[in-house]
């Protein structure tokens, strides 16, 4: 079985992260760089799939796919030291500034070229937190989405998931090839062992650019991005507010606070 | 007169409030027409016009419901091409950010997620969205295809205003297809409001010290007809159910009025909860960083001051 997943590379959420004034991008290269937090849970995700899978006598391999630029590399070296098999980094100027449409059909090229059973990606970024991008891809591969799951079985050519619903959960049925995504609930990520980071150097990692992807420099990249940012704006700190100390009169000032502001 | 999309959220015989939102906003921009999939709309239809809905587009085919995502959104991008609206608008929902997301990829157009305003600009709709947590505001539009924005519930109040909300049967050209739903299983909420809708929302942390002492937060959210949220450290080590964490893992909220008690306030919860519109805060570190946002915040021990509280909202209450 053929599982790729999708990482991200993204600004360390501890800092201050900023977008650059000259172009309205994301300021990724004067801030630590980590994996995407649930794409760690997509990985480890991948990784059970593929033992289960060699476990019952069949070939499993876990192919990392990052978008990025040289910097993501780090992110794959952690990706292949937590157990993937192999990597590939779609790694072109071209691409930088590109929105979701943009970005989803970049990686679409990548994964009709290398093909695939199984594509795992986080449910969202903690930097664009769109949540788009497993619908995107199964859009545009044509392939059944299984996302927001909580909860994977894998049977077969079939798929079970638990899906997140706005009120509860819904039980979900596939058949493969799919597009999944994962919520953090699913799994517990592995710590790379001593082990696998030194085997992780070994590993192949093929990079691609545009030109190797089949894709079309007109659609992706700042220009080729069907949305734009006009303006921004670091918020003002909000306006500092009242902070007592609790004299044992806390609860009554808070509820005077609220009753001032007609909560109660 | 221009037409604008806006994808019904429903809870099978009602909308939801988020809607109400979202045809109040479309008003801006034209005249708003409901997408409703699934059943209901008959009983929903009254408050849809109150709010001004010109139409409601029903999809009550049950298949539709029974496949994850993919035919609301060839629904919605039939409509597209029949209606030609000039906007198309959802609820910031993970659920209709993904409907929102393969639509774009169908009608080839730009989509925005996390409005938390929209106003008309000069080349088209205006989205306002705040991020990395909040420090940062971003105006963005699209530049191709029909616009497609998803907004965060509460980003607008809804204002009535007349609509005749005609109810228009619609159907699926062609087969559904893709992953199918075998069964829904509704988490039990109580009476409480809906977390990510409610206008108030009171949220513990790990000062609650455990699933026991969280009970107090249960009772304030109740006196005040809140929402109870929870942060991360809560919901991980089990003291309350996941599905209330707020968090930039858990579930953004935007309420009038937000509640952190016992909360320090770590980037992970800020994403979840910043672009409240009043925050009050109890926790008894006076270091802690979620006093920085809070208008209102108590230095002191949380099983003091909320009980007394408590106390002092029942006896205003009685006045």
């Amino acid at each position: 079985m053929n599982i790729v997943v999708c990482v991200k590379q993204v600004p360390d959420t501890a800092v201050e992260r900023k977008l650059k004034p000259a172009d309205s991008t994301l300021d990724r290269a004067s801030v630590d760089g980590l994996i995407n937090e649930i794409d760690e849970y997509a990985i480890e995700e991948g990784l059970l799939i593929a033992e289960a899978q060699r476990e019952a006598g069949h070939d499993a391999a876990v192919t990392i796919m990052t978008m990025g630029p040289e910097k993501a590399a780090e992110s794959i070296r952690k990706a292949l030291s937590m157990g993937a098999d192999q990597a590939v980094h779609l790694l072109d100027d071209g691409l930088a500034g590109s929105d979701a449409m943009s970005t989803s059909y970049a990686l679409a090229q990548v994964l009709k070229q290398i093909g695939f059973d199984l594509v795992i990606c986080g449910s969202e970024s903690t930097d664009a937190r769109m949540g788009v991008m497993a619908p995107m891809l199964a859009e545009r591969l044509g392939v059944p989405q299984v996302s927001l799951a909580s909860k994977l079985e894998v049977d077969g050519s079939a798929l079970r998931i638990r899906r997140f619903s706005e009120d509860g959960y819904f039980e979900v049925e596939s058949t493969l090839p799919a597009v999944i995504s994962v919520v953090e609930k699913i799994n517990e990520p592995r710590y790379p062992s001593f082990k696998g980071i030194m085997a992780a150097k070994k590993k192949p990692v093929q990079t691609m650019s545009l030109a190797d992807a089949g894709i079309d420099p007109a659609l992706v990249g700042l220009g080729g991005s069907a949305t734009e940012v006009v303006d921004f704006a670091q918020r003002p700190p909000r306006q500092s507010g009242t902070i007592v100390k609790d004299e044992g009169d806390g609860g009554v000032k808070v509820a005077e606070f609220l009753a001032a502001q007609k909560f109660v | 007169m221009t037409e604008i999309l806006v994808l019904a959220e429903h809870t099978g015989d009602d909308v939801k409030k988020v809607t109400l939102e979202l045809i109040t906003l479309a008003r801006r921009f034209g005249e708003p027409s409901l997408v409703w999939i699934g059943p209901g709309a008959e009983q929903g239809q009254a408050r849809c016009a109150e709010y001004g809905a010109a139409r409601i587009y029903v999809a009550a085919d049950p298949a539709i419901d029974d496949y994850v995502v993919a035919p609301a959104a060839e629904l919605l991008a039939q409509l597209v091409r029949e209606k030609s609206p000039v906007l198309v608008l959802v609820a910031g929902t993970p659920q209709s950010k993904e409907v929102a997301g393969r639509l774009a990829v169908k009608i080839d157009s730009g989509v925005l997620t996390d409005a938390v305003d929209l106003q008309p600009g000069d080349d088209g709709p205006v989205a306002e969205q705040s991020i990395f947590g909040g420090a940062t505001t971003v105006h963005s539009r699209v530049r191709h295809g029909t616009p497609i924005v998803a907004v965060r519930p509460n980003a607008v109040a809804p204002e009535p205003a007349p609509g005749a909300a005609e109810l228009s049967p619609v159907s699926l050209a062609g087969e559904v297809t893709g992953a199918r739903v075998t069964s829904r299983v509704v988490a039990e909420r109580g009476e409480r409001p809906d977390l990510t809708e409610a206008s108030i929302v009171v949220s513990g942390g790990r000062g609650t010290g455990g699933a026991e002492g969280f009970g107090v937060i249960e009772q304030l959210a109740d006196a005040l007809g809140a929402a109870v949220g929870a942060s991360r450290a809560v919901t991980d080590a089990g003291w309350y159910p996941h599905q209330f964490q707020v968090g930039q893992t858990g579930k953004t909220v935007s309420p009038q009025l937000y509640m952190a008690i016992g909360i320090s306030g770590a980037i992970q919860h800020r994403a979840g909860m910043q672009t409240s519109k009043t925050i009050v805060a109890v926790n008894k570190d006076p270091e802690a960083p979620i006093f920085e946002l809070a208008d209102f915040g108590v230095v002191g021990d949380l099983f003091k001051v909320v009980p007394q509280l408590l106390d002092e909202i029942s006896k205003r209450k009685q006045l």
